[in-house]
């Protein structure tokens, strides 16, 4: 019977309900947001030991474990790593933060980070063995947060000019500072390798007496600056107002193209001090195309996870950071092929999961009541 | 030279015409998947996958290789990994609700590490003789015009085709219409009865597998069946191409010739190395005038649409 006939008839036959549907959630208990997190972190954690079992024939499920806290946590070095490899991390991460809170899709800091490290190299390249020591670090931050600032500004202002969609605008600009790098060191490199050897000059490594970790100390100072700024501050407040509602900030007289660009200004300048810190911070000096190494796109994840939160980045990124060094040694030790790759897969799989189950905490799904009150 | 140029040119865009046409199916419908650079990695990988399995369905003998399957089998299996990968992207923006930027990027970092680690375990001995039936021109070479444009494999014709096809589709019949709609409204779309979620996942799924060719034309044409780590950075010039062809796949054509024109001309330049990087920059720039240009004029018919980027939820007002 066709529907028309049916109301014709007055007699409508009801459309069938749907097995399920979603409806928001207001409020979920503390403890529950956490079990399904937890959860997740475990499942993802599960799914990256059997791939690894399987890979090699079902013997290394437990090695995997074994090999993830070994690559991490394994020695004296390996703990430097890591935490070296958190603070670069982490500082990006703070980096996007307040862009993200202002709803400004900022997918460049791998961009902003890497001509920053060219700005640092440059000044090495041209004032190194010239200047004492100390000037010279100087002039590299100087350089460095001016050259984040610039890359960060530049998609902003056309975003609070014109609209100009900022997701595909800083995409792009990370492959202009790409370029650009690999354009100079293809020109410092005189033996025509078309690679930059370690510099003498422009390492603050050891700094007051601390080896390799004087960047996670810089970087929890940084933190600290990021909370206080986005809880207390001012702008803290008017970012996040024009994230919440454009019109809302119009209203009670906040200037949001002004907003944008300072905000984009500050995002873009916290990059530049991670590739200051990817420079000097490091023993050996140097520039390449892949210094950042995805690093940017991992830092766009992890703030988004942490909720824009920088305690929760905290330890986000120790998390990713420590996926990330014990998957590269799980791959290494079982010789399961190429490392870097292995490390993509399981940091992957974890971010795809911990993605998935937001949904669980934003949306409850309720099933059809049976049939026949 | 300049015809080898031209002619390579041509053989080059089709990977970005690929990704540029699957992307533009999936923006059109209020997706924006930056996880394309790990889908047309996931499409060469199951491209490497299929074209083991035909091997061994004929016992790796060369002499037995039929052209059509061969291709075929490639073309299957690259769709499938690829729509797979559109699957996902789908269910977790589609149903999950995800942030959309945020499952791209995981979706890219994802793809891109299970290709370069997978695809080492793939054996690719025998790949050269199934490369020759992807790059087999459809008609020899005798003067300038068949040289430039009618010496190519199937593949860079497909592409063409299949983008005045989609962009056919889009501009006059209804599907494209009432997809077109869902991208710049879904909840009006909704209201006017049309299937959003359906429309959706079709698109993400379709938009996906035809990206997935252009992994697929990479590694058998373009690589002869080798493989390089290097197809992300062509990822996100497709992602880009969308933007320059102003979601036109038929545009698109003549965009991704630029492209591939631009991309590979360093090496016919005759230019030092530190030049040719920043040659290799100009597509990217070019993008970004584009999107600065299109944004300052604000004509209607080359925006973005409406709702890229926002995840559709029926109950929220």
């Amino acid at each position: 019977m066709s529907l028309k006939t049916a109301a014709a008839g007055g007699n409508v036959k009801h459309h069938k309900e749907p097995l399920f549907h979603l409806v928001k959630r207001t409020d979920i208990a503390t403890w529950k947001k956490w079990l399904i997190r937890i959860v997740t972190v475990a499942a993802a954690l599960l799914l990256s030991g059997i791939v690894c079992a399987v890979l090699t024939d079902g013997s290394n499920f437990i090695g995997f474990y074994e090999q993830l806290f070994r690559g991490a946590f394994g020695s004296t070095w390996r703990i430097q790593v890591l935490f070296q490899s958190w603070a670069i991390l982490m500082c990006i991460s703070l980096a996007v933060t307040p862009a993200f809170k202002m709803r400004f899709w900022n997918i460049g800091a791998e961009g902003q980070t890497l001509i920053a490290a060219l700005a640092s190299v440059t000044v090495i390249m041209y004032l190194g063995g010239k200047v004492p020591n100390a000037v010279l670090i100087l002039v590299m931050l100087a350089a460095s947060i001016l050259a984040g600032a610039v890359w960060g500004a530049i998609p902003a202002i056309f975003k609070a000019q014109w609209g100009t969609n900022e997701t595909l605008f800083t995409l792009m600009m990370n492959y202009v500072a790409t370029q650009l790098v690999l354009f100079s060191v293809n020109a410092w490199a005189k033996d025509g390798s078309g690679t930059l050897g370690v510099l003498n000059y422009g390492s603050f490594d050891g700094l007051f007496g601390l080896e390799y970790i004087q960047n996670v100390v810089f970087v929890t100072v940084l933190t600290v600056i990021v909370f206080i700024y986005l809880k207390f501050s001012k702008h803290g407040y008017e970012l996040e107002v024009v994230g919440e509602s454009v019109n809302t900030a119009k209203y009670i007289g906040i200037n949001v193209k002004k907003v944008i660009i300072r905000t984009m200004i500050f995002s873009g300048v916290m990059c530049g001090f991670a590739g200051f810190l990817l420079v000097g911070g490091s023993p050996t000096p140097t520039v390449n195309g892949t210094l950042v190494g995805g690093r940017g796109f991992t830092a766009i994840l992890v703030s988004w996870l942490s909720k824009f939160s920088p305690v929760a980045m905290v330890f986000v990124t120790l998390l990713v950071v420590f996926l990330e060094r014990g998957s590269s040694q799980a791959a290494n030790s079982m010789r399961l092929g190429d490392t870097a790759a292995f490390e993509d897969i399981v940091v992957g799989l974890f971010f795809l999961l911990i993605i998935a189950c937001e949904f669980f905490i934003n949306y409850k799904v309720k099933f059809r009541k049976k049939e026949g009150k | 030279m300049f015809l080898t140029f031209l002619r390579n040119a041509i053989r080059f865009s089709t990977i970005f015409l690929f990704g540029s046409t699957g992307e533009t199916i999936t923006e059109k419908s209020g997706h924006l998947n930056l996880g394309t650079p790990g889908i047309m990695c996931l499409g060469a990988l199951g491209g490497c996958v299929g074209s083991r399995i035909y091997l061994n369905s004929i016992g790796s003998d060369p002499a037995l290789i039929n052209g059509f399957s061969a291709v075929m089998t490639g073309v299957i299996f690259a769709m499938i990994f690829a729509g797979l990968g559109g699957l996902l992207y789908g269910f977790l923006t589609i149903t999950l609700r995800c942030n959309q930027n945020v499952t791209g990027l995981a979706i890219t970092t994802f793809g891109a590490g299970a290709t370069n680690f997978f695809i080492t375990y793939v054996d690719r001995t025998g790949f050269n003789y199934l490369a020759a039936k992807y790059t087999a021109p459809i008609s020899p070479a005798s003067d300038w015009f068949s040289s430039i444009f009618l010496s190519h494999g199937v593949l860079v014709y497909s592409a063409i085709v299949l983008a005045l096809i989609v962009a056919f589709v889009m501009k006059k019949t209804r599907t494209g219409l009432n997809l077109t709609a869902i991208g710049e409204n879904p909840a009006t779309a909704d209201a006017a009865g049309i299937n959003v979620t359906g429309y959706k996942y079709v698109s993400c799924v379709l938009g996906g597998a035809v990206s997935g060719l252009g992994g697929l034309f990479y590694i058998m044409d373009y690589l002869y069946g080798s493989w390089e780590y290097s197809i992300d950075a062509m990822g996100w010039l497709a992602v880009a191409l969308v933007i320059f062809s102003v979601w036109k796949p038929n545009w698109g054509i003549l965009g991704s010739i630029l492209f591939g024109a631009l991309y590979i001309l360093p090496t016919y330049a005759g230019v030092n190395f530190s030049i040719q990087e920043l040659v290799k920059m100009v597509p990217y720039a070019v993008t970004i005038i584009v999107l600065v240009i299109t944004s300052i004029v604000n004509r209607r018919e080359s925006q973005p649409p409406a709702a890229l980027g926002l995840s559709y939820f029926r109950e929220e007002r």
